[in-house]
């Protein structure tokens, strides 16, 4: 059998999410022993061609040029998984979407003119078929390494659909909504990072995306959730 | 030859995405570009109408390499707006916060960027082929850095427990001893780092840089300071505006970062080593002085040298602050906003990185300025770049392209922090 190819792919984001591949200090080596990591530009100047078995993504789509990249990703990809919110839901980038984005080109840029952007960042799934979304901004270490492991048995990974709640149960953290009333998007997050927040006595500002069953409408009653997320009812 | 035109499409072993355009003619660079296509992602813009309250966890996503630079960066902006100051054990931990970040982000940029030219690799994974004792030290030595920022911040990655103020729940000594027995074993590592970075082979270039960095009474500085050059200028954080212009050059491609109306200064290791060198703690010093290397540093290949004795102080100065904690009786020191313009600036691995907003009487954000070093940076490399191809000219194309590539890492380039970057897409008429 041959040595299946990885390859690694940056559009619109921060790096944290490829940086978590090379945070997995302990297994970095052995993964790397496992697969042909034939594209990676952040950890290597070797480029490898196509096609790849396994393709992960991090950013978002939000110029020309990333929209046909991303179609090419898919053509020479047997799988496509796109790694963090921002090439799973278009990323902290999105919230242009609520505004002009000619507007913010003035303000960052002295010349608009040399500037080409879509108006919307959006995440891949909106343009190619994608073959696994994982959640979080950025995204965990453990559950990359299961989406790894999973492509590389062939079978599908398995990833908690549940919410953050879960997860300060589990923790047995106190709820910070009940013991100090603070917001809290926790019960409409989706897990994955263990309830971090909560256990650092702050309230859950949803970086891990919305749980597809979310009943945000409850939540959005509640006091003070409205005032410190201002965008949450807006995209309700 | 007459012509010849230079092009490395997507630069590698660097952070975020760059390409690299260079042109001669009879003998003479024309042109040179360090292109960064990083797609804007319009932070300064996207901050405005949001709560004070919000840049630390908005801007530390312009960066997944340095967040707690953008996260320190930020709050002290804030703060100065406020009115607030931070200072006894809260500083101490943002301290220390801040040393886990550069122990990490330099670790990953000696062993699994850098090296590998020395070395003649083409990753860190590569190396490890051959290396692989060396290359499992520089991962445990990161390592030590991601969990140290991790409990001190949450997570290595985007912490969550940075606030305007201080933090939402101070560390307990207890959450800090293992981190200590890890950092003790990095500090090894650190010092065999330097000997080992001290024996490379070296290309005898060196550039008579123009250095700016942060300087602090009270520390080789990293969190505050005030702005001092290696020409003998020094001012306040508060001055930046009157000192440091962005221009966008009518045939470039990028902002150019101006220190009074002159381009091409560096910000970076190099720079904090020229200015700063005498308060790296004793240990550091004493490694410097064990492999002959003097207080200023000129030679770009070099910086790999100064990023070894800056992980080894950030090590040893952590391990410190460990060892005097004590948990603070409050976590954060409460800020309530007011109108008002306030600048905050520390020292990312990469170099200075400036904040400015203007905040309304409620609280919001009126206006945001981010100067990230690699912006500053930007017209120095291509500086390097123009005296490195002149007189190699001759060589075969694809051997000066890769050292020129080379020359491009040797600054380790965050190109991700696209804030403040244009490259992009010109428009050709
Ligand atoms: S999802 Fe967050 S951590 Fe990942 S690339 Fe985007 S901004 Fe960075
Ligand atoms: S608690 Fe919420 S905001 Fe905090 S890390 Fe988890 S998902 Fe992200």
């Amino acid at each position: 059998m041959s040595v299946p190819k990885l390859a690694v792919w940056k559009l619109a984001s921060c790096d944290g999410c490829q940086l978590t591949l090379l945070d997995c200090e302990d297994e970095l080596l052995s993964v790397a022993a496992k697969v042909e990591i034939a594209y990676f530009l952040e950890a290597s100047s070797f480029k490898g061609r196509g096609p790849y078995d396994l393709s992960l993504i991090e950013g978002s789509v939000t110029t020309e040029e990333d929209l046909h990249r991303v179609q090419h990703i898919r053509r020479v990809s047997k799988h496509v998984v796109t790694i963090g919110a921002c090439a799973t839901a278009g990323g902290i980038q999105a919230l242009r979407n609520f505004a002009d984005v000619r507007e913010f080109i003035s303000v960052v840029y002295a010349r608009p003119d040399y500037i080409a952007t879509l108006e919307h960042s959006t995440p891949v799934s909106a343009h190619v078929a994608v073959d696994f979304e994982l959640r979080g901004c950025p995204i965990d270490k453990r559950q990359l390494l299961e989406v790894l492991s999973a492509f590389l048995a062939g079978r599908r990974p398995v990833i908690p659909e549940e919410s953050v709640c879960v997860e300060c149960k589990e923790r047995g953290n106190p709820c910070v909504m009940v013991a100090h009333g603070t917001p809290c998007l926790g019960p409409v997050t989706q897990a994955g990072c263990g309830a971090l927040c909560p256990a650092f006595n702050r309230g859950c500002f949803g970086c891990f995306g919305p749980l597809r069953s979310a009943n945000a409408a409850t939540l959005a009653g509640l006091p003070g959730v409205t005032r410190t997320f201002s965008d949450f009812q807006e995209a309700r | 030859m007459t012509h010849k035109t230079i092009r490395v499409g997507g630069l590698s072993r660097v952070e975020g995405e760059g390409s690299l355009f260079i042109q001669a003619r009879q003998g003479r660079i024309t042109d040179v570009q360090l292109n960064i296509y990083e797609p804007p992602r319009f932070f300064e813009a996207l901050l405005r109408g949001r709560a004070y309250t919000e840049p630390p966890d908005i801007t530390a996503r312009i960066c997944g390499i340095c967040p707690v630079a953008y996260q320190m960066s930020a709050c002290q902006a804030l703060e100065s707006i406020c009115d607030v100051t931070v200072d006894g054990p809260l500083r101490d931990l943002r301290l220390l916060l801040y040393y886990g970040e550069w122990i990490e982000s330099h670790a990953l940029h000696i062993y699994l960027l850098h090296a590998p030219d020395f070395l003649g690799y083409p990753s860190g994974v590569a190396m490890a082929a051959d290396h692989r004792d060396l290359v499992e030290r520089g991962l445990a030595l990161k390592k030590a850095g991601n969990e140290l920022v991790a409990a001190v911040g949450g997570r290595a990655i985007h912490p969550i427990n940075v606030r305007v103020g201080g933090f939402y729940r101070a560390p307990s000594k207890r959450e800090l001893t293992p981190v200590a027995e890890r950092l003790r074993r990095a500090r090894d590592a650190a010092v065999a780092t330097v000997r080992w970075v001290a024996g490379f082979d070296f290309p005898d270039i060196e550039h008579d840089y123009r250095f700016l960095a942060l300087t602090h009474p009270g520390e080789y500085a990293i969190l505050s300071g005030d702005v001092a050059t290696s020409d003998g200028l020094r001012f306040p954080i508060a001055d930046w505006p009157s000192h440091v212009v962005e221009e966008h050059l009518p045939h470039s491609t990028a902002l150019h970062a101006r220190l009074d109306g002159v381009a091409g200064y560096l910000t970076g290791p190099l720079a904090r080593y020229a200015l700063n060198s005498p308060q790296l703690s004793g240990l550091t010093r004493q490694a410097a002085a064990e492999i002959g290397f003097g207080p200023i540093c000129r030679n770009p290949y070099q910086s790999i040298i100064v990023r070894a004795l800056e992980t080894l102080h950030a090590c040893d100065e952590a391990l410190r602050l460990i060892d005097d904690y004590i948990e603070p009786d409050r976590p954060f020191v409460p800020a309530e906003p007011r109108a008002g313009i306030g600048h905050g600036a520390s020292e990312a691995p990469r170099g200075t990185l400036y904040h400015r907003y203007r905040l309304d009487a409620e609280g919001l954000i009126a206006e945001a300025d981010i100067v990230p070093p690699t912006a500053q940076n930007q017209a120095r490399i291509e500086d390097d770049l123009r005296a490195l191809a002149e007189p190699r000219l001759a060589l075969p194309t694809a051997e000066l392209a890769a050292l020129c590539e080379r020359a491009v890492r040797n600054h380790d380039p965050c190109i991700s922090c696209s804030a403040h970057f244009l490259d992009l897409h010109i428009h050709h008429d």
